[in-house]
Parts: C-alpha cells; sequence; structure tokens
C-alpha cells in the first residue's frame, strides 16, 4: 500500500507535562498509505504521540511536519491543518445534541464551508458503507457503542482526511462490538487510508499493520513489520510486553 | 371586599403590569446576554477580563437590589450622574440578573466533557464555531433549569422599583391603600396582578424542561 511519499514527518519530538517527560526523542515517518500501529503499555505515551500529531498537546521539542506544513502550537492557522486529519476516540465522543446526519456534517459544511446537499449525499453514502444508514435521523444516544465508533470514524472521514487517527477506538466496546468497528478500519486500511493506530487489540494489529512502533517510557523501544514483531521481537522489553498475552506462557 | 372599586381601578393594575413587564423583559434579555458573556469569560479564564467578572459577580451577589437601585438612583446624582427611574430600574435589574444569569450558565458549560472540544478541534472546527454549535447548545440546555428559576426571581424583583419612584405596580398598590384605605383590594389586585403574569412563565418553563428532561440527550 504505502508509497514513497512522506505524509507525516516527526522529528525528536520532546513532550513534557510539567516536570514529567512523556515523550522523549520521538522519530517517525509515516508514508502515504501506510497504516501504522502504536503498541505499548499503559501510560507509554502512544495516546499522547496521537494527540501531538493533532496538535490537541502542545510539545516542548523537536517538530511535525504534515504534507511540508510544520505543526505546533505555533501555527495559528491550526484548524486548517487539522482539516486534514480525522481523529476518533476511545470515548467516541458524538454530539449528543445532533443527529448522527447532524453530527458527520458538521465538520464538512462549517469548517470547510462545503455545500449541504454534497456533503449530505456523501455521509448518507459513508453510513451505507458502515451499515448505520438507517440510523442517520436518530441520536447519539439511541445507538449502541460499536455503532457509535462507526459513526465516529464516519464523521471524521467525510473530511476528506489526509490522515487518520485512531486513539484506542475499541477499548470501551463489548466482544462482539469490537468486531464491527475493526472490519470498518481493515476495509480503510484496504482502501489506502493513512492511518496511525493505538490499540491493545494485538491480533488485529497483525493484520492491519505495514509497521509495528512499540513504546516503553516515552521512547521508541522497537520498529518493525509485524510479522518480525510477533514472532521475534528484537527487545526483551518488548518480548515481556507480548507475553502478557499469551495465557500458556503464564 | 368592595368590588366596584376593584373595577374601578383594574387599568390601573394593567398599566402598572405593562411597566413592569417591559422592564422585566428589557432587563432580563439584557441579564441574559450579560450572563453569557461573563460565565464565557470565567469558562475560558481570560485574563484580566476574568478577575473583573468574578469581582462583579461577587458584588452583584452579596448586595441587595433595593441598596443597588438607592446607589443609583440616589448616590449617583451626588457626583452629577442623574439618571430616570426606568433607567434605574433597568440597570439594576440587569447588574442583579448578570450575575445570576453567569453562574447558571457557568454550571452549564462545566458540565461539557473536554473531549466534546476536543472532538470540535480535530475536526477542524475554530473556537469559536467549536463554542458556538457544540458547547453552548449542550450548556444551554442543561442550564435551562437554573435559568428559568432565575427569570421569575428577577420578575418578582421588579416589585422593590416603587423605592426608586417607578409607578410599577407595587407602587400602584402602595398609593392607592394611601389614598383610599382599600387594603384589601388594593392587595388583591396586586397578589393577582404577579400570579397572572408569573404563573403562565412557570408552566411554559415547567413543560420546556420536562421535554428536555424527556429527550434527555446523554451520552
Amino acid at each position: 500500500m504505502k508509497s514513497s511519499e512522506k505524509l507525516v514527518e516527526i522529528k525528536n519530538l520532546r513532550k513534557k507535562f510539567e516536570a514529567t517527560t512523556v515523550l522523549e526523542d520521538i522519530s517517525i515517518d509515516i508514508h502515504q498509505g501506510e497504516v501504522v500501529v502504536l503498541l505499548g503499555p499503559s501510560g507509554c505515551g502512544k495516546s499522547t504521540l496521537l494527540r501531538c500529531i493533532n496538535g490537541l498537546e502542545n510539545i516542548q521539542g523537536g517538530v511535525i511536519i504534515l504534507e511540508g506544513e510544520k505543526l505546533n502550537e505555533q501555527t495559528k492557522r491550526i484548524h486548517l491543518v487539522r482539516q486534514k486529519i480525522g481523529m476518533v476516540f476511545q470515548s467516541y465522543d458524538l454530539f449528543p445534541h445532533m443527529t448522527v446526519l447532524e453530527n458527520i456534517i458538521l465538520g464538512p459544511c462549517k469548517a470547510q464551508k462545503r455545500a449541504k446537499k454534497e456533503v449530505v449525499k456523501e455521509a448518507e453514502e459513508l453510513l451505507l458503507r458502515v451499515g448505520l444508514f438507517d440510523k442517520k435521523d436518530v441520536y447519539p444516544r439511541q445507538l449502541s457503542g460499536g455503532q457509535k465508533q462507526r459513526v465516529a470514524i464516519v464523521r471524521a472521514l467525510c473530511m476528506h482526511p489526509k490522515l487518520m487517527l485512531f486513539d484506542e477506538v475499541t477499548a470501551a466496546l463489548d466482544p462482539e462490538m469490537v468486531r464491527e468497528v475493526l472490519d470498518v478500519m481493515l476495509k480503510l486500511a484496504k482502501d489506502g487510508t493513512t492511518m496511525i493506530i493505538v490499540t491493545h487489540e494485538m491480533q488485529f494489529a497483525k493484520a492491519i499493520a505495514d509497521r509495528i512502533i512499540f513504546l516503553d517510557h516515552g521512547k521508541i523501544v522497537e520498529e518493525s513489520e509485524p510479522n518480525v514483531f510477533f514472532s521475534s521481537p528484537r527487545t526483551e522489553r518488548a518480548k515481556q510486553f507480548l507475553n502478557l498475552f499469551e495465557f500458556d506462557a503464564i | 371586599m368592595d368590588f366596584n372599586f376593584v373595577k374601578e381601578y383594574i387599568p390601573h393594575y394593567i398599566e402598572a403590569a405593562g411597566l413592569t413587564i417591559r422592564i422585566a423583559a428589557i432587563g432580563i434579555s439584557l441579564s441574559i446576554l450579560l450572563g453569557l458573556l461573563c460565565s464565557i469569560i470565567r469558562y475560558f479564564r481570560i485574563p484580566i477580563l476574568h478577575r473583573a467578572v468574578g469581582i462583579y459577580i461577587e458584588l452583584s451577589r452579596n448586595t441587595p437590589l433595593l441598596i443597588q437601585l438607592f446607589f443609583l438612583y440616589f448616590g449617583l446624582p451626588k457626583i452629577g450622574v442623574v439618571l430616570s427611574s426606568e433607567a434605574c430600574a433597568i440597570i439594576g435589574l440587569v447588574f442583579l440578573g448578570g450575575s445570576y444569569m453567569a453562574e447558571a450558565f457557568r454550571s452549564g458549560l462545566e458540565s461539557i466533557a473536554n473531549s466534546q472540544i476536543e472532538a470540535g478541534l480535530s475536526l477542524g472546527l475554530t473556537k469559536g464555531q467549536v463554542i458556538s454549535y457544540i458547547v453552548l447548545p449542550q450548556a444551554i440546555s442543561i442550564s435551562i433549569p437554573a435559568f428559568s428559576a432565575n427569570v421569575i426571581f428577577l420578575i418578582k424583583e421588579t416589585s422593590v422599583f416603587s423605592a426608586v419612584a417607578l409607578v410599577d405596580l407595587m407602587n400602584v398598590a402602595k398609593d392607592l391603600i394611601g389614598l383610599y384605605y382599600k387594603t384589601d383590594e388594593s392587595l388583591l389586585m396586586l397578589v393577582s396582578s404577579y400570579l397572572i403574569i408569573l404563573l403562565p412563565i412557570s408552566i411554559v418553563f415547567t413543560l420546556i424542561e420536562r421535554r428536555l428532561r424527556h429527550a434527555g440527550f446523554g451520552n
């Protein structure tokens, strides 16, 4: 899937919350069409990394470059950069006072000023693709967790983002709903969407990733192809981490 | 009970009620605007203004309206600022109402999770758009109960305006009692007037609240 064109360049990124360093010297290049999965124990900084890429956190060092444009707290028109990045959160964060359709068209209509008619048509097509067309006029509270998350994905997609960020999007879901969300993401990967995914679903990571980046204590510990990472991790820390998911190893 | 007296003076009450309603409507509308502005300043902790609004809210909530009116009507002329009764009444009501409305809206604003704002920002909306499309609609509907209590409270507070020589309902009643000693009749008409104004408003708010609760969006 991946091309040689760099979509995102992260160089020597450093992020601190007051005195605590959360990310240290992170450098990653992400190519057009690539699917990168960030793995690591809780608190290793993977969610924070995603939030930095979307400008939701300011950074204390290094640079993030999206399509040649530098992105940091000084970026005045950060909202324009964000329009190129879709983000899906663990807690869905649909807007409860709007219907499914209204949730989806808000960004395209208000941020991108696209014509409502065209946006609605596209939103309906996307809803059809994730099997939620019949839910377009209901409110989020009437949806199951899995349905909410699929709507959240459609909401991000309708902006035509260059890059999609997924922050533990299945962590709050029941097991049978996890699948429906992951299927949508697999479809996106197949269509060549560039994605950075934070997840704890190891089988899924293995299936979807072009590259695994393993973080611990705010640093990149290991970076490799999924086959290599899951069958023969190079570092002791990654081995330990993967062992947590092997029950016969206990 | 002298019903002929009641009948004769009903027009006076109607006229005064008109004035009460007009001042309440203007004062409360401006209170809402002032309250919204103050609550947004407090919520986003806008430097300096944030402090000023804090002082205003404490000052306004911890002094009685009557004293505020005295200050405007009797105090200000001493330094050369002369305001009409009506202007004093409206300014006084807005000064009091603004802080109560600000607190009502603030409770609504603070109940909006930060993740809602982040979800809006990550769609590429500007801060202003996030406020007007995502934060305010939710915050306002959450603050409706406190808001409606404030509206009713402020309308009742208009009864002290007679102290600055405004010919409102209270003033008419006091006049009639003073002139004719028709205490029972005058007070009956006074109470009825306030009830006729306030009951419909109360009922409408109750209905709105009930609808909101049923629709209760919640995530």
